[in-house]
């Protein structure tokens, strides 16, 4: 059996995971479990997804095999080009299936949080194109580093609901479209964007997102003669990537790794706690009060982390590492020069744990697939501003 | 100290012919402790005490700060806890905090913490039943009643369920939303009682939404008691102080008292 396949009845991943939501959200999660299995199971639900993510979503997703990078470190690196896919980034396989969930349970709105605004716009997008209201919560500080996105959101026809409350980021978007949820349970479903949340949100979007695993699985054995890669690694926020991508080569001999920004690293440094309906890794400090994450990327700003990367990084199975903002910089820019590639400041923080190792931790001549989960537009404003000068 | 339960205190003065008044004040804010001796002086049947917590998702803007305030100005639980037990309030004390904040301190100190304080049960509204078993099994073992919510939405199969399990009172909540003031008592709150008293004869709770003194009349028509929340701790920020507090109680009581039975 794979080690990544379905949770216990409770929604756990080993120790972790779980519902631990208000009794008001009770009834909806129970649905959603039950929809999702009904869905995930009828073959015109499947061939729905599907279809939208060809011919909408630009599905399948190229490997691209990076020379020039490869020569200057000496290891073979492949990416998985999430960046290419509608709207910029994975977040688009994750809200198409929500989205015909939604629609499924006979819902008219969806709710979301995000943090680089990705996930909003992604959730914006398949909103307007299957016909639902959006509105979309963020942190003020994100609507200020991530204008571009929040303005896209407009343009999409969602709401975008500034969040003033806390480390106003996306701990505390996440904070209040719960609340928000609580009170329009009936008529709107809360489109998580990541693998967290109560069960079965940390199941349910890694399903969504195993098309980047299971389409580079195959791809990187055809452009490896039969091989699979020696290394498989994405960026860890929330952690939906991470573990699409994980899920294809869960049962391979791939060695996995996860990377999370150094001062939001939940597996590194945190210890299980809960908060947002799971009980997962957890920054927070001596009495259990949840603390701020920092990093340069507001996508991977989070001080928590899906459950099956608790589990996962418990039994061994994957292991997790952090990158820095500053090599997290050199990183976006050197790949930018070498490869005419500007990686969005989330999957840079993988690329500069491969370009640090390589040679060292990743023996020469090794094979790694990084998973490219989006495009660095939206951060060209925050990039401009610290290498000085602005845009 | 309180000698009696929880539930066997409050079922008590229910079974009096009395309907109950159980205050919510956030712990570790500003003069809470004198707020809290207020409220018992207005005539408070028990004290719900906040534990606040950095992400809480059940409260709405009010109590949001209140914790928030209250943590900034240094607040823990501990520090919280042992002031509940120098000051021996003489009503029953429940808390009232989430669920991490129990499982950092484990589930055993937790719960022999709380009754070394002398407090007699806990509310955690992100730690449903399905999930509760482990911290109620260490709550009975501890001699503290944890309370289980119901709310609007949940089916009559799972309100069996959660009237058997709950212990102290069941706290009906009074509406599909998070805690603070209401221009109106919500419909679903007397239909949550409706439903409630139908299938326990343990004592129900109505909380979230209640305002003022007419909606907890209104709610106690139906239910045992009433929760108030936002609306104290609303006075609290604007430091209306302990003679705010006891003014506030005492028209709630003076309301709920005026319904005979
Ligand atoms: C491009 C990109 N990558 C990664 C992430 C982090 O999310 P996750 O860890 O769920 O993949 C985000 C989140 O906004 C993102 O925009």
């Amino acid at each position: 059996m794979s080690l990544m396949n379905t949770p216990s009845s409770s929604g756990r991943f080993g120790d972790f995971g779980g519902r631990f939501v208000p009794e008001s959200l009770m009834p909806a999660c129970l649905e959603l479990e039950e929809v999702f299995n009904q869905a995930w199971n009828d073959p015109e639900f499947l061939g729905e997804y599907h279809r939208i993510l060809r011919e909408y979503g630009g599905r399948p997703t190229p490997v691209t095999r990076l020379g020039r990078l490869s020569s200057h470190l000496g290891v073979e690196v492949l990416i998985k080009r999430e960046d290419l896919a509608h709207t910029g980034s994975h977040k688009i396989n994750n809200v198409i299936g929500q989205a015909l969930l939604t629609k499924r349970m006979g819902k008219k709105r969806m709710i979301a949080e995000t943090g680089a605004g990705q996930h909003g716009v992604a959730t914006a997008t398949a909103a307007a194109l299957l016909g639902l209201e959006c509105v979309v919560y963020m942190g003020e500080v994100d609507v200020k580093r991530q204008a571009l996105n929040v303005f896209r959101m407009k343009l999409l026809g969602a709401d975008v609901i500034p969040v003033s409350s806390g480390s106003r980021t996306l701990k505390d978007a996440i904070n209040e479209a719960m609340r928000e949820w609580v009170t329009s349970v009936e008529s709107t479903h809360y489109c998580i964007g990541s693998v967290m949340g109560p069960h079965p949100y940390p199941y349910m979007v890694r399903q969504f997102q195993r098309i980047i695993g299971d389409e580079a699985y195959e791809q990187t054995r055809v452009m490896l003669d039969g091989e699979v890669p020696d290394y498989v690694v994405a960026c860890v926020g929330g952690g939906s990537n991470a573990a699409g991508t994980f899920a294809g080569f869960i049962d391979s001999r791939s060695r996995l790794i996860g990377v999370e920004p150094e001062g939001g690293a939940a597996i590194n440094n945190g210890i299980p706690g809960i908060v947002h309906g799971m009980r997962s890794n957890l920054l927070q400090d001596d009495v259990g009060q949840v603390l701020e994450a920092h990093s340069i990327s507001a996508g991977l700003d989070y001080p928590g982390v899906g459950p099956e990367h608790s589990y996962l990084s418990s039994i061994g199975r994957a292991e997790y590492v952090t990158a820095c903002d500053q090599e997290v910089l050199e990183a976006l820019q050197l790949v930018s020069r070498l490869e005419g590639i500007i990686p969005a400041l989330e999957p840079a923080h993988a690329m500069a744990w491969l370009i640090r190792e390589a040679g060292k931790k990743i023996p020469a001549g090794s094979t790694v697939l990084v998973t490219m989960s989006g495009r660095g537009d939206k951060d060209a404003e925050t990039v401009a501003e610290i290498l000085g000068g602005g845009i | 100290m309180p000698n009696l339960s929880l539930e066997a205190s409050l079922t008590q003065s229910r079974d009096s012919g009395k309907k109950l008044l159980v205050p919510y004040v956030t712990g570790g804010l500003g003069d809470w402790v004198e707020i809290v001796h207020a409220v018992i002086d207005a005539g408070a049947d028990a004290v719900e005490v906040g534990i606040p917590f950095s992400d809480p998702i059940m409260d709405g803007p009010t109590i949001q700060e209140a914790s928030q305030r209250a943590i900034e100005g240094g607040a823990t639980p501990t520090g919280i806890l042992s002031e509940i037990k120098k000051a021996d309030f003489g009503v029953p004390i429940a808390v009232m905090t989430y669920y991490n904040i129990v499982y950092h301190a484990g589930h055993q100190r937790f719960a022999s913490t709380l009754s070394d304080c002398g407090i007699s049960g806990s509310i955690i509204p992100d730690l449903q039943l399905d999930e509760a078993r482990e911290w109620i099994a260490q709550a009975d073992s501890s001699g503290i009643d944890n309370v289980l919510l119901a709310a609007p939405s949940t089916p009559t199969q799972r309100i069996k369920a959660l009237v058997d399990a709950t212990r102290g009172f069941i706290y009906g909540v009074g509406l599909m939303g998070v805690t603070g003031e209401r221009a109106s008592l919500s419909s679903s709150s007397t239909e949550v009682a409706r439903v409630l008293k139908a299938h326990t004869t343990k004592p129900v709770l109505i909380g979230v939404g209640v305002s003022n003194p007419s909606q907890a009349e209104e709610v106690v028509r139906i239910a045992d008691g009433a929760i108030v929340g936002s609306a104290l701790v609303r006075r609290m920020l604007e430091g209306q102080g302990p003679s705010g507090a006891y003014a506030f109680i005492s028209e709630l009581r003076k309301a709920i008292d005026s319904l005979k039975p």
